[in-house]
């Protein structure tokens, strides 16, 4: 495969994990090898904790089962979703790294070959002369997904003020005229939130209109969602500064006797998002691109979304207007007022929502008790390499 | 992973295969081998990722040409090269041209457009010579804006010549402004896959289905390749930065977010938004270069909280425009700073400021503002107190020369 002899340098090797779910198989790791290869791996694994997953040699990895997660977590592991990939949040939990990096086991490096003119003639010497590209920037420089990420994370957000020109710390770009001097230096970056091409991530009615349609707009940008202003978080291709906001990406209640799926990213996203308005920390979404490689079935996301779309239109509002009081200094603190508005607001719409806010006051004990100094020797995993 | 073609050549049946090495592939012979229907060949041509060279054809919007003035301030007398730039995207259109009224030479425009020229002249008429100066430089579009009769106006910057996109395809400005007007604006939630009405776009799973059909958009806010709007501070800091990177987005700049809003490309809904586009910051050092005006950024402000309030967008990316080097960022800095030590305090105030429920129409919500700008900011800088009477000026001449049916 073009460019997979050209390994990049690992930037924040020591400080960063990258946390995948599977219930199937860790297949598509090969294709990531020599960007991941360099990193320590965090597998969660969903479903069947029976099952044995095989991690293609090589890699540094923990992994855990249901019966890990049962077993670290005691009785609090009731807020860790069960068949459902919102059990990944457990490897935020339980990794002891600044930065997180999630990926789906359906996503690939983004490779393409050169487009064809329409006025090209001979296809023989087109089929001969065509070779894969691997996705390179403009300046010509491989697109390396991770790198991305961190480079998103390490340079400042600017939340406060819309730069028209994206991300004015990229290479090429800056701050435009009327952009004002004392906001420049921006803000902590929490969030590094990256798209997809080919499959888009649509729901489940879109999808059903639409079966065909594939994104292959590759926009070259990055750039902060403005505080105040909510977005729908994907956690496909998702990086984040897990000692700034990692207590706020729970990935809620979904799957196994749950009524609802296919929402535990938006969920975190809203809560994350209120909580970094809140705290002066800022989100970016754009750049990296992955391939995204395998469609759901509609039909199935249907099921899982339908009261989704229907309790979206109240929980819209509820983020919207949700103020966290001057007295919340911690990520933590934020999370639990927000709960307790969750069950107070919410509540009436369905009980679920009333089970959802004491799970987020779980997952906070679990987050607390695990990532104080005495809790960090008590969990261990079921397997491990290196 | 995209399949690589010479795979799949193996499977299209042998037929089409010496059709297809016989022959030219041109659109017909595409459309045709499409219509087969047949599997293997549709995944053949999918993989070769084919594209056509025709000009891209934009969605089509309901906007019809006479619908639309394109107005263009004239800070240089010879307008040839830039209108002969321009000619294949303009001349369909109406143009009004503006002098600005401290322009001493006469214009030089070339022939083959369908265009009124405005000069010192015709001003002084509408609001009397000793106003005339709040057309002066830059801000002499305006004049423009006022007096067209259009449903739409599109205004670039007499400095920037069309420019191309990544396939090399020479950008029509006005058509892609005139797309993002037409079609919906998304601010009360942030799209990921950016604006959702464009052609192989949509909204992302998540985004709230009460929210879908969008709101009006009003203004279209262009980019620019080569000599970004940068301020004068910056571009002397970095004097070799040329904007090379080709966003290829247009995306609706959320509700209650603040940004600067460059005058160079920008398009708008003269019947919703007409008023809020006015003269008024003006700076003690004005200048003939981007660097030394504040106006279009002020203006902008007056335009974003005027459609936050009342339920409209403001797009912003696609299209774009090349504008050329010219000046000295470095002698606009010696001239003054005064423009970006004002944003310190313009910036929050457009921020905070809210408008009272009664403010229904564009020109009441300018009202407001200007007292509220005079009240507020009036106190610590008297341009501040002249845009505030600026502002209340401008809405009692666009009540008196704006919004008449006939033009002048």
């Amino acid at each position: 495969m073009a460019g997979s002899s050209v390994k990049p340098t690992p930037v924040l090797k020591d400080e960063l994990d990258i946390v995948i779910p599977t219930i199937r198989n860790l297949d598509f790791l090969e294709m990531w090898r020599p960007f991941f290869e360099q990193y320590h791996l965090i597998i969660v694994q969903d479903g069947d904790p029976s099952k044995i997953i095989k991690v293609p040699e090589g890699f540094d990895y923990e992994l855990y089962n249901r019966n890990d997660i049962n077993r670290i977590l005691g009785p609090k592991a009731s807020c860790i979703s069960f068949k459902d990939s919102a059990c990944r949040c457990f490897g935020y939990m339980v990794s002891k790294k600044k930065y997180i990096y999630t990926i789906d086991d359906d996503c690939f490096i983004f490779i393409d070959y050169p487009s064809v003119h329409i006025d090209r003639l001979d296809f023989e010497v087109i089929l001969r002369d065509m070779k894969p590209l691997v996705a390179k920037n403009p300046s010509g420089e491989q697109i390396n997904a991770l790198e991305q990420h961190i480079k998103n994370l390490l340079s400042p957000s600017t939340p406060f003020f819309f730069n028209t020109l994206y991300d004015p710390y990229r290479e090429g770009a800056d701050f435009v005229r009327g952009y004002p001097f004392s906001l420049r230096e921006g803000a902590p970056t929490a969030v590094s939130h990256g798209l997809w091409l080919n499959i888009p991530d649509y729901d489940a009615p879109t999808q059903l209109v639409k079966p065909l349609e594939r994104n292959t707009r590759y926009v070259d940008t990055v750039l902060t969602v403005p505080k105040g202003t909510l977005f729908p978080m994907c956690g496909m291709n998702l990086g984040f500064n897990r000692e700034l906001i990692g207590p706020a990406m729970y990935f809620g209640l979904m799957g196994d006797g749950q009524p609802i799926g296919r929402y535990d990213d938006m969920w975190a996203g809203w809560c994350m998002k209120v909580i970094c308005d809140h705290m002066g920390y800022g989100v970016k979404t754009g750049l990296p691109y992955i391939w995204h490689s395998k469609a759901s079935n509609p039909f199935v996301n249907l099921k899982k979304e339908y009261k989704g779309i229907y309790w979206q239109e109240d929980l819209i509002p509820f983020f919207q207007s949700a103020v966290l009081p001057k007295e919340c200094v911690t990520v933590q603190q934020c999370y639990i007022e927000l709960a307790k508005q969750v069950k107070e607001k919410l509540g009436k719409i369905d009980p679920y929502f009333i089970k959802l806010a004491d799970a987020m006051v779980t997952w906070i004990e679990a987050w607390d008790e695990l990532n104080s100094p005495a809790g960090k020797s008590s969990k261990q995993p079921n397997s491990t390499a290196k | 992973m995209r399949v690589k073609p010479s795979r799949l050549w193996h499977s299209i049946e042998e037929g089409h295969k010496r059709t297809l090495k016989a022959g030219k592939l041109t659109e017909k012979v595409l459309k045709l081998f499409v219509a087969t229907g047949n599997d293997e060949v549709l995944a053949f041509i999918q993989a070769l990722n084919i594209q056509h060279v025709v000009t891209p054809v934009l969605p089509t919007t309901n906007i019809k040409d006479s619908d639309v003035d394109i107005v263009i301030g004239a800070l240089h007398s010879d307008l040839t090269s830039f209108l002969n730039e321009w000619r294949p995207i303009f001349s369909r259109f109406h143009l009004i041209i503006v002098k600005d009224p401290d322009l001493k030479e006469e214009l030089r425009i070339p022939e083959g457009f369908n265009l009124d020229v405005y000069s010192k002249s015709h001003i002084d008429r509408v609001v009397g010579s000793s106003s005339s100066m709040v057309f002066s430089g830059y801000s002499c579009r305006y004049f423009g804006f006022l007096v067209s009769r259009k449903k739409y106006i599109v205004s670039i910057d007499d400095d920037c010549i069309p420019a191309k996109d990544s396939k090399g395809f020479l950008i029509d400005v006005v058509a892609q402004h005139l797309v993002n007007l037409a079609t919906p604006a998304t601010p009360f939630f942030f799209n990921t896959l950016y604006d959702p009405f464009r052609e192989g776009a949509d909204f992302v799973r998540g985004y709230p289905f009460s929210l879908r059909s969008g709101v009006t958009c009003a203004l279209s806010c262009g980019l620019w390749l080569n000599l970004a709007d940068l301020d004068a501070p910056t571009q002397a800091l970095k004097p070799e930065l040329r904007n090379s990177r080709y966003v290829d987005a247009v995306m609706t700049i959320p509700s209650r977010a603040m940004m600067p809003l460059s005058g160079i490309n920008i398009a708008f809904d003269r019947e919703a938004v007409g008023p809020a586009l006015l003269p008024a910051l003006k700076l003690a050092g004005e200048g003939n270069l981007r660097w030394e005006t504040m106006e279009d950024i002020w203006s902008g402000m007056c335009v974003k909280v005027v459609c936050d309030h009342l339920g409209l967008g403001v797009k912003s990316g696609l299209p774009y425009v090349w504008r050329k080097d010219r000046g000295s960022a470095i002698e606009s800095l010696k001239k003054e700073w005064e423009g970006v030590k004002l944003m310190e305090e313009i910036a929050p105030f457009f921020q905070l400021v809210r408008l009272p429920q009664t403010a229904a129409t564009t020109e009441d919500c300018i009202i407001e503002m200007a007292a509220t700008v005079k009240q507020q900011l009036g106190p610590s800088n008297p341009v501040f107190t002249r845009a505030a009477e600026a502002m209340v000026e401008w809405v009692k001449l666009w009540k008196a020369v704006g919004s008449g049916s006939s033009p002048l």
